[in-house]
């Protein structure tokens, strides 16, 4: 089975005059189907990363393949965004149209897909992404969580077969971060849609199935959230943080007490100092 | 204050004028428009009110909305009505004269009938966009300027223009407001101070504003690229814009209304 | 200790009269004490944010007063401009607000509007500069070539170069990684100490609500719900979950043992606090064991 994502030793900077690489030498893999968060501070290179994931950036050195096909290859280009749907963080800036159901044709409409298939596509994309009911409002009367659904079923109308969310939800409250959340786990687990989170925040990596730390444009660490989030000392490093779960369970082994390794969630934390009073 | 710009604001809705297929709304107002201007008598006028009115609540739109539609442009035409009440000279006594200012009963009459031609011309094209959606009005416009598309001319990129600047109003009008918040809270004199003072607060504002909206107007490309925008060559639509009988029936009675309205210039004399 | 803002039954209603009339705060009475760090959470809608814009007169009450330090805001409208040098307002992604050439600049605007001489404000931007952890060089700099995090900084100097005597920040941290969030949040705490002025922060994160706070203040549909010490608050979990709201992970950590039918105290909302009742209770469990 081919890679979903294949990107290779990717170099790149914004400006070809100066010696100063906002992506230097990443490598990411992604297999079918896998919820990969890619996690960073401020300026580590993970939303340049994620722009050479559907050929909004071509890379100076190295390759990106998607489902086999280099992002280099003009010809395709269509075809690789289509199979990439990108989000982005300001939902406000990627909605085109005045009303909802309009704006999710829109990928459609400039894919000349039949009048009649678009109907049809776009309310099954807006059912998915639990916006069906606000489809003939206007997008500036919507929640911030709700825009953003706007914006995700607007890329699931072409039926992607990966989605990227560039920090997509940076700019939303915890409601409504929750909701986008759930939202994207929907798409992951009940449709198989391939999902790649850029994020700074602990909370959502650690829903991940796999979780990439980027640090000076480089990869630095990878693994599932727990191996990940068990290097605390290593995170903070790299200008990030862990979830209270695990810097509490941190504490407590520093004081001489006995707790397993990789305790990222509540309920795991709770159960094993439970376990420590028996 | 900012909160009462209505223009490009669209209210969904379902009545025969939010249904009546744009191309015919966009005629149907540029002949209003031009009938406003041709009947220049009491009872043109008052018709084309009335028709207007009719037609607002047909649409089921709240006549508030009138009001707040010419608000912002009130101002200006209180300035025309004014040139206009000093400016006409008619024959017969002056009503008033004193000094330089002289009012003739003709000077009345073109100026009230100036302000609520210009009043009812806002109103009518208020009514296009609150029962259009932008994007539908584009694209209407869009086929209605084809032709010309023959001759190279940018049609369809002027008309995306226009859907996405109309788009973007009310976040930028949102955003203004922030950012007039943010410099009062530092001191600007946006609602206080003579006028240079408060024409200098302005550039606290406009500046941030203009970072902001190209900032959003490059992120807006990237997301649009990211959804395969490339131009109008084989685009299709979700809404086809099709003539049905129901714009036959609409368009017929319109068009007889304004007819009815422009033949009143044969009958009452009007200004001109 | 005397109250800096008094508050007294305040309402307000956006376009009051109209049949689109909505009301955005009702009925709203608290104090904050000189020198006290009061945090506001409160869920999307709620009226936080309309609340602390009339702490510096940029809302006028529709009905009820505010006080600053003791002076009814709105008893001279004219004089209204002198609130907001007193109370300094930081919005939510304050660095959209930049548009001076450098930094310096930028800082020095709001104390230029206060009319001072050059040399006083030569002395507030630095100072400010300072206390956000801005370095003199970064002050001669285009704002724009900065980083986000150093933007938001700026912004905030901005504010706190008026020397205000209440500082409200709107989500200070929001968007901003671990690290830039302890960053702004930690210089904010530390202005608080050096200077003992009074500083309101809106917050989504409880966390950080629990680590700077003093007092909490929650606001529920338009309403205020609870105002009470931060300690007390956070013990109100399930009042809070009914809100729309949440507590700290580590006091959900210590609800959940309760739950498992531990005997512990669940009023725990910040890490330190935490690992010291924790370990409390561990020893007294194993003297208990030993016995």
């Amino acid at each position: 089975m081919s890679k979903m994502i294949d990107a290779d030793q990717i170099r790149f900077r914004y400006d070809p005059e100066v010696d100063n690489w906002a992506v230097d030498g990443a490598s990411l893999k992604v297999e079918k189907g896998e919820f990969v968060a890619v996690l960073g501070a401020n300026g580590c290179g993970k939303s340049t990363l994620a722009k050479h994931l559907n050929a909004i950036l071509l890379p100076e050195a190295g390759t990106v393949l998607v489902e086999e096909m280099d992002t280099k290859d003009e010809e395709q280009l269509f075809q690789i965004r289509q199979t990439v749907g990108m989000v982005f963080q300001n939902p406000d800036n990627q909605i085109v149209a005045t009303v909802v159901e309009e704006d999710v044709a829109f990928a459609l409409e400039n894919l000349g897909v039949p009048s009649d298939q678009i109907r049809q596509r776009i309310d099954q994309a807006m059912k998915m992404a639990g916006i069906y009911q606000h489809r003939n409002k206007a997008p500036h009367k919507l929640s911030g969580g709700q825009k953003q659904r706007v914006a995700i079923a607007g890329v699931i109308a072409m039926r992607p077969d990966c989605l990227v969310l560039d920090e997509a939800t940076a700019m939303l409250d915890p409601r409504g971060r929750e909701v986008v959340m759930d939202t994207i786990r929907t798409l992951n687990r009940e449709y198989g849609i391939t999902v790649v989170a850029i994020t700074h925040y602990m909370e959502e990596a650690a829903q991940a199935d796999r979780v990439v730390v980027m640090n000076g444009g480089k990869v630095v660490l990878e693994g599932t959230p727990a191996q990940v989030f068990s290097q605390a000392d290593l995170l903070r490093e790299y200008h990030l943080d862990v979830p209270q779960a695990t810097e509490l369970r941190d504490e407590l082994v520093k004081l001489g007490y006995d707790l397993p390794q990789g305790i990222i969630s509540i309920e795991e934390c709770a159960q094993a100092i439970y376990k420590l009073f028996q | 204050m900012l909160k009462d710009i209505t223009i490009g604001q669209h209210f969904p809705g379902n009545s025969v004028v939010h249904k009546m297929d744009p191309r015919l709304k966009i005629i149907i107002t540029i002949c209003y428009i031009v009938v406003l201007f041709m009947a220049a008598n009491p009872l043109g006028v008052a018709l084309s009110i009335l028709l207007l009115l009719g037609l607002y609540l047909v649409a089921k739109i709240p006549l508030k909305m009138i009001g707040r539609s010419l608000k912002p442009i009130l101002p200006i035409v209180l300035f025309t009505c004014i040139l206009n009440l000093f400016f006409v000279v008619g024959e017969g006594e002056p009503l008033f004269d004193w000094w330089i200012f002289t009012i003739y009963p003709k000077g009345v009459q073109y100026a009230v009938l100036m302000g609520v031609r210009v009043l009812a011309l806002i109103a009518g094209t208020s009514l296009l966009t609150y029962t259009t959606s932008p994007i539908t009005l584009t694209d209407a416009i869009e086929r209605l300027l084809s032709p010309f598309a023959k001759l190279h001319l940018p049609v369809h990129e002027l008309a995306m223009m226009m859907s996405i600047a109309l788009r973007f109003i009310p976040t930028l009008i949102e955003e203004t407001d922030k950012i007039m918040n943010a410099q009062k809270a530092r001191g600007a004199m946006l609602d206080n101070g003579n006028l240079k003072e408060r024409v200098m607060a302005l550039v606290p504002v406009l500046i941030p504003l203009f970072i902001s909206a190209f900032r959003r107007a490059d992120e807006l490309a990237m997301a649009m690229e990211c959804r395969c925008y490339h131009g109008g060559e084989g685009r299709t639509r979700l809404k086809v814009l099709r003539f049905t009988r129901q714009d036959f029936i609409s368009g017929a009675v319109s068009f007889l209304a304004l007819g009815i309205i422009f033949s009143t210039r044969f009958f009452v004399p009007g200004l001109q | 200790m005397s109250a800096m803002i008094q508050v007294e039954h305040l309402t307000y209603v956006y376009n009051p009269g109209m049949p689109d009339a909505t009301t955005a705060l009702d009925d709203v009475s608290f104090e904050i004490e000189e020198g006290q760090f009061v945090g506001i959470i409160g869920s999307t809608g709620s009226g936080k944010s309309t609340l602390i814009t009339h702490f510096n007169g940029l809302h006028r009450p529709t009905s009820g007063r505010i006080l600053i330090d003791g002076v009814d805001l709105w008893e001279k409208p004219e004089k209204i401009r002198d609130f907001r040098f007193k109370v300094g307002l930081v919005f939510q992604y304050p660095e959209y607000q930049l548009f001076e050439e450098t930094c310096y600049k930028d800082i020095a605007y709001g104390p230029k509007n206060m009319g001072l001489d050059a040399q006083e404000i030569d002395r507030r931007v630095r100072q400010a500069a300072g206390f956000v952890g801005l370095s003199p060089q970064l002050l001669e700099r285009n704002p724009f070539e900065l980083s986000g995090g150093q933007k938001r900084r700026v912004a905030i100097a901005g504010v706190l170069a008026m020397e205000p005597k209440v500082l409200v920040l709107d989500e200070p941290a929001a968007g901003l990684d671990p690290e830039g969030r302890d960053t702004i949040l930690g210089a904010v705490k530390a202005y608080h100490k050096a200077t003992g002025i009074t500083v309101v922060l809106v917050s989504h994160s409880m966390e950080d609500i629990a680590r700077y706070a003093d007092k909490v203040l929650v606001m529920d549909q338009r309403k205020l719900a609870i105002y009470d010490d931060v300690d007390k608050v956070f013990a109100q979990a399930p009042r809070l979950l009914e809100l729309g709201l949440s507590v700290p992970q580590v006091t959900k950590i210590f609800l959940r043992l309760k739950e498992l039918g531990l005997d512990i105290d669940t009023d725990v909302y910040t890490m330190p606090y935490a690992v010291k009742t924790l370990q409390k209770a561990l020893e007294k469990r194993k003297g208990e064991a030993e016995c």
